[in-house]
């Protein structure tokens, strides 16, 4: 059953992912032609918003070390997520293998005990 | 709900980070006593940081038409509570801000505030209250996860529009178009923040129930069923 719960979960995780890829339909290109952008980070949108809020807002620091591009920032997104799943796995693995070795030392044990009497 | 480098006036980026330093450093103190104590909890607690690492690091699309990440830091806080997650979304953000130039050192403060203090507290409450409800331990993980993931956003929207109040609607005016853009977009990506700090939690409940009931998450009855 608890396998069942995590397959479904995570199911329902590659949906709610997926979905939005085909409910989204891009916008038709604008008067000059121009293709409209979806899917872009929500964190420029903001950035963009306070272009209009605040026209006149300077942005006062710039980030120190930019990634020399779009592929460099994956790269760097990719090692981040990839950092934290192989720890993850990691646990798991040992986790298993620990479950493992209990049982089988569980197993011998009993059989210890019967081949006494 | 990364805030970008120098997208902050400078009051308030220096508010903001005296604000989150007091939380950060007692992070640290509390992960050193709790590890010091139980150094059979060092595993898990650094699942918790690789949930965080994981999560952030995903953009996942939203019905909005836009792009945004999950935060992870609901799990962690439950297992260690809030303060602990504290430290930990620093390191993440801090990585973000300094490689990617994705958020920032002078929004630092005002980023680490919503996603690794407002977060994770608000989890830690909403797990405590839900399991007073007696709601399932599944449902309680989820209810707690997927709202400290939507809470961060809107705290991010708080602070955007505390910064930027619109000229016509003011404060609330802008925080209705922030929140717009960071909220909403969060809504499909906390749920899916939910279910898998529930797979998560799934996984450390069968492997780790004796760490599990030391933090008294479990009780006995609830460990062998």
């Amino acid at each position: 059953m608890k396998r069942h719960q995590n397959l479904i979960l995570l199911i329902a995780v590659v949906l709610l992912a997926a979905l939005p890829l085909w409910l989204v339909q891009k916008p038709a290109p604008d008067a000059d032609g121009k293709q409209a952008e979806i899917f872009a980070g929500a964190d420029d949108q903001a950035k963009d918003l306070i272009g209009t809020i605040a026209p006149d807002y300077r942005q006062w620091f710039k980030p120190l070390l930019e990634p020399a591009s779009g592929e460099i920032a994956s790269l760097l997104f990719a090692l981040q997520a990839a950092l934290g799943a192989g720890f993850i796995g990691y646990y798991l693995g040992v986790s298993l293998t620990r479950e493992k070795m209990l049982r089988e030392f569980e197993k011998r044990d009993r059989e210890g005990e019967s081949g006494q009497c | 709900m990364h805030i970008m480098e120098g997208f902050l006036p400078i009051e308030h980026a220096v508010g903001w980070t005296i604000a989150s330093a007091p939380f950060v450093a007692y992070g640290i103190h509390a992960i050193k006593k709790r590890i010091a104590e139980n150094p059979e909890q060092r595993m898990l607690l650094g699942v918790a940081a690789a949930f965080t690492f994981v999560l952030s690091a995903l953009k996942l699309p939203s019905v909005t038409g836009s792009c945004s990440h999950p935060t992870g830091t609901g799990l962690g806080s439950i297992l260690f509570g809030p303060a602990a997650m504290a430290p930990i979304g620093l390191v993440v953000l801090l990585f973000q801000a300094l490689l990617l130039a994705h958020g920032g050192i002078t929004t630092l403060g005002a980023n680490v505030f919503s996603m690794a203090i407002i977060g994770p507290f608000a989890a830690f409450a909403l797990f405590r209250l839900a399991q007073k409800l007696r709601l399932s331990f599944a449902l309680s993980v989820f209810i707690a996860a997927s709202m400290a993931d939507l809470l961060t956003y809107v705290t991010t929207s708080l602070q955007l529009a505390w910064a930027f109040p619109d000229p016509v609607s003011g404060f609330a005016g802008s925080f209705v178009k922030f929140a717009g853009i960071f909220a909403i977009t969060q809504i499909p990506l906390a749920i899916s923040e939910g279910l898998l700090t529930v797979v998560i939690m799934n996984a450390i409940r069968r492997f780790n129930p004796q760490e599990l009931k030391a933090m008294k998450l479990v009780s006995r009855s609830e460990v062998n069923a």
